[in-house]
């Protein structure tokens, strides 16, 4: 079996799990960290993919696809990251007020 | 023998981490799990012959993913509810994946073997790029709709980021009395301003770049925001604004310029091609660092005064 074989295979694992996680998990954190293996998965399976000519250089389409789905990922990430954060805080300002008001500050 | 050794435990060892990250309890093991699955897909792509990818992932991928994910951590709960499941539900989640990898596996491997991409067209017509690396040549040659596009999805992230949380948190004051943390700072500070401005230089001849560049310079931006009493940049200061917009607004202008000599689209003269590249990675590795550093939300206040509402 060719090495190229062999990590297209790890990716595509690591999809499946990743998307199975997805299902399986509520927690917003445990979603974007789901998410983001997913992702993984694809570029690596793209990467692999790029090798499949034995011979010569890897193919740099691929490659420069990978690239920018990295940097995409992060910003989704971040973007992700950004609404959990904001989530957090009004549920937790929602339970601060609901716990303070009836016995005053 | 020792590379196939190498390129199997590796294989095996991603998707495991990935399944270790999704399932242990504590989500800050989690990120540190996901942190080394990080590094782990960075030595992959060492493998497949992608340094670019190989630089961009342990960068931007595992580093500054990694920094967001642990400081999301601070805002969440330490321990995610549901964690604590039956034993019949982890069963039922490897049948699923190990089926859905069964199918794709099988997509993946049925492809035609023989067809040999577009490597050729693009070893081909290298020489009227103005570049002599081959992915710098597609990031913004061949293919420069993609890359503008993405500094879009770039800036349109980090608005929306600043949207939702419209408030930086300042610093809190004891970072700054930490002799160990500052000094750590100065003496980072040269290598990282040279390592980027080496990566950007060399994005035309080999691995590199403007992605790669600005991931590095973000990352010194970081520890910077940890250690020192620099809050993240503003939103609001006119400064900040033009900085992030000058890489698309550079790269537009360029894409745009042939419209009105009769060419096409993102259509470089030859003999300028080199140049208008270097120029625009430039101005691209600006706005990079600048989003990827306001990504980054500051140092969380002490837990007393987080919640400024009566």
């Amino acid at each position: 079996m060719s090495s190229w074989v062999l990590y297209a295979l790890s990716g595509m694992a690591m999809f499946s799990v990743g998307l199975v996680g997805l299902f399986a998990h509520r927690h917003v954190v445990k979603r974007i960290l789901a998410s983001n293996i997913m992702g993984s998965g694809v570029l690596l399976v793209l990467v692999a993919l790029a090798r499949r000519v034995p011979s010569g250089a890897p193919d740099p389409i691929p490659h420069a696809l990978v690239l920018t789905g990295i940097v995409v990922s992060v910003s989704s990430t971040a973007l992700g990251v950004a609404l959990a954060r904001r989530i957090s805080r009004l549920q937790s300002t929602e339970s601060d007020s609901s716990r303070s008001s009836p016995e005053g500050p | 023998m020792m590379d196939a050794l190498l390129d199997g435990g590796l294989a095996l060892s991603l998707p495991f981490l990935a399944w270790l990250v999704l399932h242990t309890e504590a989500l800050s093991q989690a990120v540190v799990l996901f942190v080394a699955m990080g590094l782990m897909s960075a030595l992959a792509w060492a493998r497949l012959e992608a340094p670019d990818i190989a630089l961009v992932e342990a960068a931007v991928g595992t580093g500054l993913t990694g920094a967001l994910l642990m400081h999301t951590l601070s805002w969440t709960e330490e321990t995610a509810p549901e964690a604590h499941t039956r034993a019949t539900r982890w069963v039922w989640d490897i049948l699923a994946a190990s089926a859905l990898t069964g199918v794709l596996g099988w997509a993946v491997l049925a492809l035609p073997a023989d067809s040999l991409g577009l490597g050729p067209e693009v070893t081909a017509r290298l020489a009227d790029s103005g570049v002599e690396h081959p992915v710098t040549a597609v990031l913004l040659n061949f293919r420069g709709y993609d890359t503008l596009l993405e500094i879009a999805v770039l800036l349109v992230a980090a608005l929306g980021a600043r949207a939702v949380n419209p408030r930086t948190e300042r610093p809190s004051l004891e970072t700054e009395d930490d002799p160990l943390t500052g000094e750590l700072f100065r003496m980072m500070t040269p290598a990282v301003l040279l390592l980027a401005g080496y990566l950007v230089w060399v994005g035309a001849h080999g691995p590199g770049g403007a992605f790669q560049a600005g991931a590095i310079l973000a990352g010194g931006g970081v520890v910077a925001i940890l250690t020192t009493r620099l809050g993240t940049p503003r939103m609001s200061s006119r400064r900040v604004r033009w900085a992030l917009l000058m890489g698309p607004l550079l790269f537009v202008a360029v894409a745009v310029a042939p419209l009105f000599r009769g060419g096409r689209l993102l259509e470089f003269p030859p003999h300028l091609a080199g140049t208008l590249i270097f120029v625009v990675e430039l101005a691209l590795t600006v706005t990079i660092t600048l989003v990827l550093l306001m990504f980054f939300p500051g140092v969380r206040p002490p837990k007393v005064e987080r919640e400024g509402t009566p």
